[in-house]
């Protein structure tokens, strides 16, 4: 039998994997779009884990908001990502460094 | 239904003028309507702060609580409206020479307005949420507004990436607390979180700090903060240094005390380490800067440890310290981001701090204003930088954090070093090729409105504190 804490597991360790994708990886600006999207989804899996252990709709409108947020999120990311190329002619993560810190 | 949207209506008026004129510029006019614009937008934004100001009483809540209509939101959104208004008209002219001044410009400044609105009135998990999400993705547009700048468009990337991050945490910690509270509402979550909260509670309360302290750019989650003042043009810097930040310190008071106000204890060593680190790191971190923007981003650092040491403390009159703070610091930070604005040299833009050299013999009354805003900002007594950071100071040591409040003297004395670096270069510098002055006029009357500010308001604050008292009252319980 599947229960909630399955699917809190599930949602903890893609939200960690999200986590680690933006701090390990080097490569790709675009990895670190999937990494936020990961995120993002662990947790609508756990909202709507939580609606309907609790028999509660809120969670699951919730869960929309965040879709639609997200997808907002992504398109404005790609926007300054491709204004970004068209200065640098790079995305590689440690070319984004003109700037210290 | 209609007294719902009675209680939102300043919200409404804003929303739907940002998205008329978005539509009508974009058919008629496009750029040519831009300068127009924003003296549209910086005239509504006023006439809304004045009429939030004036005419809102008691406490009112729409949308089944969701929307909180009370002293507390109207003090924030008098606040940000005003500030949001003043860094538009003065950036106006810096903007328009450097050919940046698009349509989008004011508008997007007014969608972030409405959602820092919206946070500063949040009742809800969904409500702080959206909120949160409308003002940040409106900033981040407006961070690489320079869209064939390296550093624009750098600046925008790195605030993107760091605040997708932050709101991810933030909602991981929604999605703990609805779990194991039950509802997102927050009078539903300060029932759960009564006395004693549950560990799913708690661990979400974490998230959610986390969240919001990458929002103040609180140390350890200050890392954009330096970069994205650096790189965006300068009065965007002055528009993030000022309304976000009155609004993300608003949402970490409304969160802490009216959803998670039955811990007091749990959130208040969180708060207070936060609050420390960010005003050591800030003052230290700073005297190393050579570039004045970068310089204001780790000032700005200092100044929410000092915000945020108000909110530790966990009181009424800790949460008036941090509205008094907070007020003072946008104003201070108004005038200073006039004078970043008016620093040039062959019509481009100069941030180096040593060009700075010997200014106060080509411009003495500008010297001495600027003079005055930096020992405001250094907190040097009797100006209103010394006042506001004695209350929260006091609000600190009343509330059992004596400890907090002697590290923020300590902190304070470090950080004025590099404030008065600047005055000895102003004054006392080798002699070097001078700055032009600004020529916006505009410019000149909010740098010396602002220090003139600093000097007037100690006679009364004029009436800041008791607003600022009425406004906490609300809020705590």
């Amino acid at each position: 039998m599947i229960g909630l804490e399955h699917y809190l597991t599930v949602a903890a360790v893609l939200f960690v994997i999200g986590i680690f994708g933006l701090f390990l990886n080097r490569k790709n600006v675009i990895i670190l779009l999937m990494s936020i999207e990961l995120m993002l989804l662990s947790v609508n899996i756990n909202l709507v884990a939580f609606s309907a252990h609790l028999g509660d709709m809120v969670g699951q409108v919730f869960t929309l908001f965040v879709l639609t947020v997200a997808a907002a999120e992504a398109a404005i990311g790609l926007a300054i990502l491709v204004c970004f190329f068209r200065n640098r002619g790079t995305i590689a993560v440690e070319d984004v460094n003109v700037m210290k810190g | 239904m209609q007294a719902d949207l009675t209680v939102i209506l300043p919200e409404i008026v804003l929303s739907f003028y940002a998205l008329a004129a978005l539509l009508g510029a974009a058919y008629t006019g496009q750029d040519r309507m831009a300068g127009m614009l924003v003296w549209l937008t910086a005239g509504l934004m006023t006439a809304l702060a004045l009429w939030i100001g004036t005419t809102g009483e008691g406490t009112r809540t729409a949308f089944d609580g969701m929307f909180n209509d009370d002293g507390f939101a109207r003090f924030a959104k008098v606040t940000i409206l005003l500030s949001a208004a003043a860094v538009l008209v003065m950036g106006q002219e810096y903007m328009a020479r450097r050919d940046l001044l698009r349509f989008e410009y004011p508008l997007l400044i007014a969608l972030s307005a409405v959602g820092m609105m919206m946070m500063v009135s949040a009742g809800d998990l969904m409500a702080l949420y959206m909120g949160l999400e409308l003002q940040s993705l409106a900033l981040y547009v407006v961070a690489s507004l320079r869209r064939d700048s390296v550093k624009s468009t750098e600046a925008g990337l790195k605030y993107f990436v760091l605040g997708a991050l932050s709101s991810g945490l933030l909602l991981y910690g929604a999605s703990l607390t609805y779990g194991y509270a039950g509802t997102t509402l927050f009078s539903g979550i300060i029932e759960a979180a009564d006395g004693r909260a549950p560990l799913g509670l708690l661990i979400g309360l974490v998230f959610v700090l986390a969240g919001l302290a990458f929002k103040v750019s609180a140390v350890p989650f200050h890392m954009w903060t330096p970069d994205v003042y650096e790189g965006a043009p300068t009065p965007i810097t002055a528009f993030f240094a000022t309304a976000p930040k009155v609004a993300a310190m608003g949402l970490f008071a409304r969160v802490v005390h009216d959803a998670y106000g039955g811990i007091v204890t749990d959130w208040q060593q969180v708060i207070a380490v936060l609050s420390l680190l960010s005003m050591f790191l800030g003052a230290i971190a700073a005297i190393g800067q050579t570039d004045i923007k970068r310089l204001m981003a780790y000032s700005s650092i200092a100044h929410m440890g000092y915000a945020l040491m108000g909110l530790a403390s966990g009181t009424v009159f800790g949460v008036q310290a941090m509205l008094i703070y907070m007020a003072i610091y946008v104003t201070m930070n108004v005038g200073t981001f006039a004078f970043i604005l008016s620093m040039e040299r062959d019509n481009r833009p100069v941030t180096d701090i040593m060009s700075l050299n010997m200014y106060s013999r080509a411009h003495p009354g500008r010297a001495l204003a600027m003079l005055i805003l930096l020992f405001s900002l250094a907190g040097v007594p009797p100006l209103l930088g010394f006042f506001g950071k004695l209350y929260v100071l006091r609000a600190a040591y009343e509330g059992g954090l004596a400890w907090l409040a002697v590290a923020g003297v300590i902190a304070s004395v470090i950080g004025a070093f590099y404030y008065l670096r600047i005055v000895y270069y102003m004054y006392f510098g080798e002699e070097r090729e001078p700055l032009e002055t600004g020529r916006s006029p505009v410019q000149w009357g909010f740098l010396m409105a602002s220090a003139a500010i600093m000097l007037l308001g100690i006679i009364n604050m004029f009436g800041v504190e008791g607003m600022a008292q009425a406004a906490a009252a609300t809020l705590v319980n």
